[in-house]
């Protein structure tokens, strides 16, 4: 067994794509490291960390203030890869993506903005599947305004509960503002995002979404999807940490009032009052990421060279794979959708009497990088009677040899602790 | 040091057969300690009779780590005096903040020592010290209010 041994079949040759990730020649204890942490934050390409250097050596200037040469290349750069994004989403336009942070930032803008005129009696929905970013603030904004805070609640296999929502008016004239995730990072579970935005808009609700976990995975169309607003994160895409985006539809995002205050945010400043810039600088306050979206946009050429159906296709397959070997340790139990029908590459597992801790640190010893805990979704663990999971997630370098392995020590994890 | 040397069997015999656990009544303070990164969590309750720690009950989620160190503690400190039982906390805490260099007191800490292996690993530290940090602030909390140990509490159900 080896570990860079692939049996998918995806299109693109899994072990000549792993030689662009230099981390993954890192060795523990003699052995190339299994990295299945890939919903937690990818690995990089050596393009973009290239990237990055390339920029802070050759161009670094601030972006659309500097009036000189190396101003006007970060400007440039900062700008193509904002028009990188828009082709990679299907956005109508490069002025409906905006850069924030992360996918929290972009959450929270979204819910400062969008809820600004929320009033006591309106309604907010989330679900409860959701990372603690998209309920937070929701919650948040929910003590401020008064506004009720509801929830879409599961089925026993991990997805969405429609039924009980219709039963329960889930979505109603009340509705102002509907919130979901694309993709579970716990369950795994692909949402039906575009039956739920028709049913908002049908009530007048706006539809936000966190695509973190559906953009790195597969192609995603932002006039498909049917949201107005749709958050997702670079780093989870095999682009740098610090950079988020927030698609949203022009008319939506130019009827919003600002987020943060700041410069380059605004039309004309005087002591009695502000004008504010249009879309998307309205909500990018201050020095924004500038080598970091430059980066997350050779990020998004990779991805695209490699082809999004092909990467979404391999995902597929590693996960049936992983579920697979899974579902052979006895006592083990999957959370969320056993087979790939509708289903990301997020695998979330519980071992009973072992400690999604004391699994983690185990696996960690013989080289398997996963995650242990509530992976950000605490409300989602209590709904399944549980505290914590185990989580392992692939992504378009990982082999179906690194699964092998993790269901290897996974054997040995339980003798280990159960002493038999 | 490896992983498996770091679960000694004594943490392990006290993660599988808890000393002392579930809750009992009455009781002067209760808390709960929580380890936000992970989600593991104790609820904790100190019974005095005087200055002598009378019971320690609890329960709780979490790892073998967080758990066998909740069971060790229980058997360092009920039947002790309070003060007693601050300074193992005091041992304690320091041998978890030693990386793993401090030569324990076995005289003091009995099964505690098993622990001076996590120690080592900067991440489990918090886990050893949840149930332990949980007792702290028990104790604290017996001591803030007047009249102390008299003022047993019984849960409302």
């Amino acid at each position: 067994m080896t570990l860079a041994a692939d049996k998918t079949s995806a299109g693109y040759d899994v072990a000549a794509l792993r030689a662009d990730f230099p981390i993954l020649r890192r060795e523990v204890n003699g052995k190339p490291i299994v990295y299945l942490d890939s919903a937690n934050t990818s690995q990089k390409p050596q393009v973009v960390i290239d990237a990055l250097t390339e920029h802070y050596t050759h161009h670094n200037a601030n972006v659309a203030r500097a009036m000189h040469l190396l101003g006007a290349e970060a400007t440039e750069a900062f700008e193509g890869a904002r028009q990188k994004l828009a082709t990679f989403v299907g956005a109508a336009r490069p002025e409906e993506i905006v850069f924030t942070k992360n996918a929290s930032e972009a959450l929270n803008l979204t819910a400062h903005t969008l809820g600004a005129d929320l009033k006591p009696g309106d309604e907010i929905v989330t679900t409860v599947m959701e990372h603690h970013s998209n309920i937070v603030p929701w919650q948040m904004l929910a003590e401020r305004t008064g506004a009720t805070l509801r929830w879409f609640d599961i089925t026993e296999d991990g997805r969405l509960d429609l039924a009980a929502a219709e039963r329960d008016g889930l979505i109603n004239e009340k509705t102002r503002i509907v919130t979901l995730t694309l993709v579970s990072n716990v369950l795994g579970t692909i949402n039906p995002v575009r039956q739920i935005a028709d049913q908002a808009h049908a009530v007048g609700a706006k539809v936000v979404v966190d695509a973190s976990q559906g953009v790195p995975q597969m192609p995603v169309d932002m006039a498909a999807l049917g949201a107005d607003l749709v958050a997702f994160t670079g780093h989870k895409m095999v682009g740098p940490t610090g950079v988020g985006v927030l698609w949203g539809n022009y008319d939506v995002l130019a009827a919003l009032p600002p987020f943060l205050g700041g410069g380059e945010m605004i039309e004309i400043v005087r002591m009695t009052g502000s004008t504010y810039a249009k879309p998307p600088h309205r909500f990018e306050a201050g020095t924004p990421p500038i080598a970091q979206a430059i980066g997350l946009g050779v990020a998004v050429d990779y991805l695209t060279g490699v082809g999004m159906e092909a990467i979404a296709q391999h995902e597929r397959e590693i996960t049936a794979y992983l579920l697979q070997g899974l579902q052979t340790i006895d006592g083990l139990r999957i959370l969320g959708p056993t087979e790939v029908v509708d289903r990301g590459g997020a695998v979330s597992f519980d071992l009973g009497d072992i400690h999604p801790h004391d699994v983690s640190q185990m696996l960690d010893a013989k080289g398997v990088a996963v995650r242990g805990g509530h992976h950000c979704a605490r409300p989602l663990h209590e709904r399944l009677g549980i505290q914590s999971s185990t989580r392992a997630s692939g992504y378009l370098y990982t082999t179906t040899g690194e699964v092998d392995a993790l269901i290897d020590a996974l054997g040995y994890t339980i003798k280990f602790f159960r002493g038999k | 040091m490896d992983v498996e040397e770091m679960y000694q069997e004594i943490i392990l015999d006290h993660y599988r057969q808890k000393h002392h656990s579930g809750l009992r009544e009455p009781f002067d303070a209760q808390v709960v300690q929580v380890n936000p990164s992970c989600g593991d969590e104790v609820m904790l309750r100190v019974t005095l009779d005087g200055d002598t720690v009378k019971d320690v009950s609890y329960d709780g989620v979490g790892c073998s780590i967080s758990q066998a160190a909740t069971s060790v503690m229980t058997d360092l400190v009920i039947g002790k005096s309070v003060e007693n039982a601050r300074e193992r906390y005091a041992e304690f805490h320091e041998m978890m903040h030693s990386k793993g260099r401090m030569e324990p007191n076995e005289e003091t800490l009995e099964d505690g020592i098993a622990f001076v292996g996590v120690a080592k690993f900067v991440n489990r530290v918090k886990c050893a010290l949840l149930g332990w940090e949980a007792l702290r602030e028990a104790l604290d909390q017996t001591a803030a209010e007047p009249g102390g140990a008299t003022a047993t509490m019984t849960q409302e159900k």
